[in-house]
């Protein structure tokens, strides 16, 4: 069905195929929540975590989806999926470190509306990777993830000490450096 | 009786406001503060994922726009109908059930009626269940709010979303391919701006879209005072 190495699916997902800048996948917390630098690298952080976990149960569901021939069934299970993930998720960190639980805050129950996580599901099945090649595929994607939403950040803390025009700011202006960097992560194709 | 409830774009974001009640006309006034007072995509600025990832031509942005509203009315009628007897702790959990069902019967439906507009969107019809709108909607509204009233919402909120989507369609087709839903409109000698059917331009679009509502709204208020 296809033929790339394990690498290559790492690299794909992290750089040229970028969920967020490429795919236009998880863009609501890459608009909200890229305002300070601190905030955005944890948010990246449990959006990787929460991706490695969901698209292991993911798989797994599919096997059992295909093996019980319910395919319709496979949006309203892969969400429902997610949607338990992000909890118990929650649950663990609570009860192991309650240091980084309270790092991760509101972030980790809005991971479930997060696009990206879902997206991941989709495609690992539509792409027809396998169980090893679906867990590299989640972490490219999530470190590439973190790799935009900190870099949007870090341009937007320097970008508090500049004088912006007053109708530019707010969404336009981010949305604005996201087209840019999505044109500079164009550049990324030639790796392919 | 038809008393309506009129969230501000933040309100409507949390999804947990308590609406105020100042509006009493009902009906007609729902369903045009989508279009354009409280459009999804311009004014409250939800739901961006489809917005930019779809809208590089005019035909997938109508077919995105149409499964949106489709999605958006029927999960409103869903939920408004339901909403006092769902017990208050598990409304999200339902909420998004009842949106995944809709969602796959709009997917089908779409695979069965254009095979190539299901291919050219692909994941993202399956991705309108995380469509922030069609929740924060029936969070907002539908869960407080009659079948008719909520049906009036959805479909203001869904014309709206789908002329926000089209615009950007039509700016974005037009300027990097040189056409309009496929049919040349610039003649032979257009050469293309390559860089608005790629990725950066949806963000450049969307942008300086927001920019000129943000110009126009100051240069409006700036009159009155």
């Amino acid at each position: 069905m296809h033929t790339e190495t394990l690498g290559s699916i790492f690299l794909n997902s992290l750089l040229i195929n970028n969920f967020v800048l490429s795919a236009f996948l998880g863009i609501c917390p890459f608009l909200g929540v890229s305002n300070k630098l601190d905030t955005a690298s944890r948010m990246g952080m449990a959006v990787t975590f929460v991706m490695f976990v969901s698209s292991m149960c993911a798989y797994g569901v599919n096997v059992l989806l295909l093996w019980i021939e319910a395919p319709y069934l496979q949006l309203i299970s892969y969400i429902v999926i997610i949607a338990s993930a992000v909890q118990l998720v929650e649950m663990f960190i609570k009860k192991f470190s309650p240091a980084l639980f309270r790092a991760l805050g509101i972030f980790l129950p809005l991971i479930t509306t997060n696009c990206a996580i879902l997206g991941l599901a989709l495609f690992q099945t539509a792409k027809g990777y396998n169980f090893v090649e679906s867990l590299v595929y989640a972490i490219g994607a999530g470190a590439g993830f973190t790799l935009a939403i900190v870099l949007m950040a870090g341009i937007r803390e320097e970008l508090e000490l500049t004088s912006v025009p007053g109708i530019i700011k707010g969404t336009a202006i981010v949305l604005i450096i996201a087209g840019i960097l999505s044109m500079t992560f164009m550049g990324f194709a030639g790796l392919a | 009786m038809s008393n309506s409830a009129h969230n501000t774009p933040a309100a409507a974001r949390a999804a947990s406001t308590i609406p105020d009640l100042v509006n009493e006309k009902g009906g007609m006034d729902d369903f045009l503060k989508g279009l354009w007072k409280e459009n999804p995509v311009f004014v409250q600025v939800l739901g961006m994922c489809p917005v930019l990832a779809v809208t590089n031509t005019v035909t997938n942005s109508f077919v995105m726009g149409v499964a949106t509203t489709f999605v958006l009315v029927m999960s409103a009628i869903m939920v408004s109908a339901t909403r006092s007897f769902i017990p208050k702790q598990v409304r999200i959990a339902t909420y998004i059930l009842i949106i995944a069902t809709f969602v796959t019967v709009a997917d089908y439906a779409i695979k069965a009626v254009s095979l190539s507009a299901h291919r050219s969107l692909g994941a993202f019809i399956s991705l309108i269940v995380v469509n922030c709108i069609i929740l924060g909607r029936a969070e907002a509204f539908s869960s407080r709010n009659g079948i008719k009233d909520s049906v009036m919402d959805a479909l203001g909120m869904g014309i709206g979303f789908t002329f926000a989507i089209l615009m950007l369609g039509v700016i974005r087709e037009s300027l990097g391919s040189g056409s309009l839903a496929g049919i040349p409109i610039f003649g032979s000698n257009y050469e293309p701006w390559v860089i608005m059917v790629l990725p950066g331009g949806a963000f450049f679009v969307l942008g300086f879209l927001l920019l000129g509502i943000n110009a126009m709204n100051t240069r409006r208020s700036g009159v009155k005072n």
